[in-house]
């Protein structure tokens, strides 16, 4: 599916004879059904860009109240208290959650899905390359609460070994700490480990389509210059493809840091008056599983705006990386030309 | 690519004349058999959750399926601890909250790709085309919260399930818009030019002949994205709460669908809950993939191609 890949009509340089690949503006008759229709299409692409203006806005408006109101720090505290008179809440427990849950994915999910996007375009034999990639991506068509259920259920035990055998050998290192408090499935390396299997759809798919489009003459000149298939792909697919990559690991990132119903059901919470850890192998919550799991307690304006604003920072979050990956995108278009 | 594979082992001559010349170096061919090997075992390794799922679902949740009452009764009246009842009233509400986000973001979508490739100019097209891709990257949960904050506490409205609705809608849009777009990139510019100079006005020529000529496409688009709202559940815990009874009015009370029921009681640990709970995901799959499966088998009717 390219429709994640940010590729649009918008974004196409001219054709090769300099013409735009559609002249078509000069088409609108000026009547009134051509105004009409014109003006809907218009209104449509305005009211796309009025939505996401308007999530930016009614969240920085319904979060600064309660900003405002907190005695903690937002950006520094790990404290989360958001009824009554003084409200204390502060984000940095979700960020780290957040964030190390994501890098997890991402290791994970980069690689493999490198591995398989060239499995697909430049290894599988004819008949398999399609079935592959469909394969690959019904992956992405499971609901996440599903992958939930079974990483609660049914993958959750086999990672128990895993965690003990990782603290025995990197224990001394205070990331791979492992005391069995909570189980292993509810840590934050599983949940890592279940967003990998996520994401991996997507940047399977983004890799394999610029893969793709490695030009046949760059392949076959590496190869008549006596390159092995592996030498051919590395000077030859990896290079080109190499933007491509970029930007498939920061959309799978953008989906890793918002993803909810997984991570919700996984991951347990830490107690308020347990001490930060450093290790992956420990409890926490990230931004989207703390609102999921509270989404009961929005009863009064003050509690509602600390989620929000919790949201907010994770829209921000997400904007960036998403726009981060479009940038990416369009540079290699520029530069492919 | 074939021939390709083929021609770099025999192509080099076995008996190498000089190493100058190259026979690949032993080293260097080993490093390209493990290279092959990595990439089968990468495959392999990706299909593992894959299999390892459907075979959990099919297994813990299959014979629920086969039970009529499964399609025919809701849970009303049945505790977590007793055995019977179905889930019509999830899948009900599951398919009345796809089908209405549908009829609200197909419309929006398929205008906005129109306006993307027959009308947009210039930096407001550029814009449009940007959010589209930030609106494809909004997490469920945030849009979630944005409706949220915007129907229960700007307006003081209750959490009803047609606020649900708007929130799939947000996440819908995008999906509806690139594919569209995609599709209709692909009508050539001969057919359109051919329209004009029948003097058709610009309008009726995409109505006419841009949209029926990609149509295919475009529902095949309008199935992945349903198939994508169908099983987002973040929405539905903020905006939607679960009930147990058959709920059909979209503007009064809860409406119960398969995600909720899943996380209703995925946490107990009592059999007939259990099952339920694997039932309804099982159910939940199945329909997410047979509208990702029709999509697919659509798009080969398409008139347009690459």
């Amino acid at each position: 599916m390219s429709s994640i890949t940010g590729h649009s009509a918008i974004d196409e340089l001219p054709t090769g004879d300099g013409r735009p690949p559609l002249e078509a503006d000069q088409a609108g008759t000026g009547r009134l059904g051509d105004r009409i229709f014109g003006g809907l299409a218009t209104g449509s692409g305005i009211l796309v860009i009025a939505l996401v203006t308007l999530v930016g806005v009614f969240l920085v408006w319904q979060a600064v109240p309660s900003l405002l109101n907190n005695d903690a720090n937002f950006l520094t505290s790990r404290e989360w208290v958001t009824a009554g008179e003084n409200p204390r809440f502060g984000i940095v427990d979700l960020l780290w959650a957040t964030i190390i849950t994501s890098i997890i994915a991402m290791l994970i999910a980069v690689p493999l899905g490198v591995a398989v996007a060239l499995f697909i375009t430049q290894y599988a034999p004819g008949w398999l390359s399609k079935p592959a990639a469909t394969l690959v991506d019904l992956l992405a068509a499971v609901p996440s609460i599903v992958y939930g259920l079974w990483g609660l259920q049914v993958a959750g035990e086999y990672f128990e070994p895993v965690a003990r055998f990782t603290d025995t050998v990197l224990g001394w290192l205070p990331f791979f700490t492992y005391t069995g408090t909570p189980s292993a499935k509810s840590t934050l390396a599983f949940a890592g480990i279940i967003l990998a299997i996520m994401i991996l759809p997507i940047v399977t798919a983004i890799s394999r389509e610029v893969f793709a489009q490695v030009p046949t003459t760059h392949k076959e000149g590496a190869l008549a210059l006596g390159a092995t298939k592996w030498e051919m792909i590395r000077t030859a697919v990896l290079p080109f493809g190499k933007p491509g990559i970029i930007s498939a690991a920061m959309l799978g990132l953008g989906r890793a840091l918002g993803e909810t119903l997984a991570v919700t059901l996984l991951l347990s919470a830490l107690n308020a008056s347990e001490s930060f850890n450093w290790s992956i192998f420990g409890g926490g919550e990230t931004f989207a599983s703390r609102i999921a799991n509270d989404a009961g307690e929005f009863d009064s304006a003050q509690k509602t705006g600390a989620y929000i604003a919790a949201g907010l920072v994770l829209f921000i979050l997400t904007f960036i990386v998403n726009a981060a990956a479009r940038v990416v995108i369009e540079r290699r278009k520029a530069f492919s030309e | 690519m074939s021939t390709l594979s083929t021609l770099d082992e025999s192509a080099l001559p076995t008996t190498a004349p000089s190493d100058d010349f190259g026979g690949k170096s032993s080293a260097r061919a080993v490093k390209d058999q493990v290279a092959r090997v990595v990439m089968w075992a990468a495959f392999l390794v990706a299909l593992i959750p894959l299999v390892w799922i459907l075979g959990s679902a099919v297994f813990k949740g299959g014979q629920m399926l086969l039970d009529l009452t499964w399609w025919t009764h809701s849970q009303n009246g049945i505790t977590s601890r007793r055995e019977g009842g179905g889930a019509v009233h999830a899948i009900q509400g599951t398919l009345i909250q796809a089908g209405v986000t549908a009829l609200i973001s197909v419309p929006i979508g398929v205008l906005t790709a129109i306006y993307l490739v027959e009308y947009g100019r210039g930096r407001l097209a550029k814009t449009v085309s940007f959010m589209v891709d930030i609106l494809t990257g909004i997490p469920s949960i945030v849009a979630a919260l944005f409706v949220y904050a915007v129907w229960v506490t700007t307006f003081g409205f209750q959490r009803l399930p047609i606020a649900v609705c708007l929130a799939l809608t947000m996440l819908m849009i995008p999906t509806v818009v690139r594919s569209t777009e995609e599709m209709l990139k692909l009508v050539p510019n001969e057919l359109r030019e051919a329209s004009y100079a029948l003097g058709v006005p610009k309008w009726k020529t995409i109505m006419k002949i841009v949209i029926p000529t990609s149509f295919s496409g475009i529902v095949t688009g309008v199935l992945l994205g349903l198939a994508r709202v169908m099983g987002e559940t973040a929405p539905l815990i903020i905006l939607g709460p679960y009930t147990a009874v058959i709920a059909t009015n979209l503007f009064d009370g809860l409406m119960p669908t398969l995600p909720t029921m899943i996380f209703q009681s995925y946490g107990e640990s009592v059999q007939p809950s259990v099952d339920r709970v694997w039932g309804a995901s099982l159910t939940l799959i199945l329909l997410v993939f047979l509208l990702n499966i029709a999509g697919r088998f659509i798009s080969r009717f398409s008139k347009v191609r690459n």
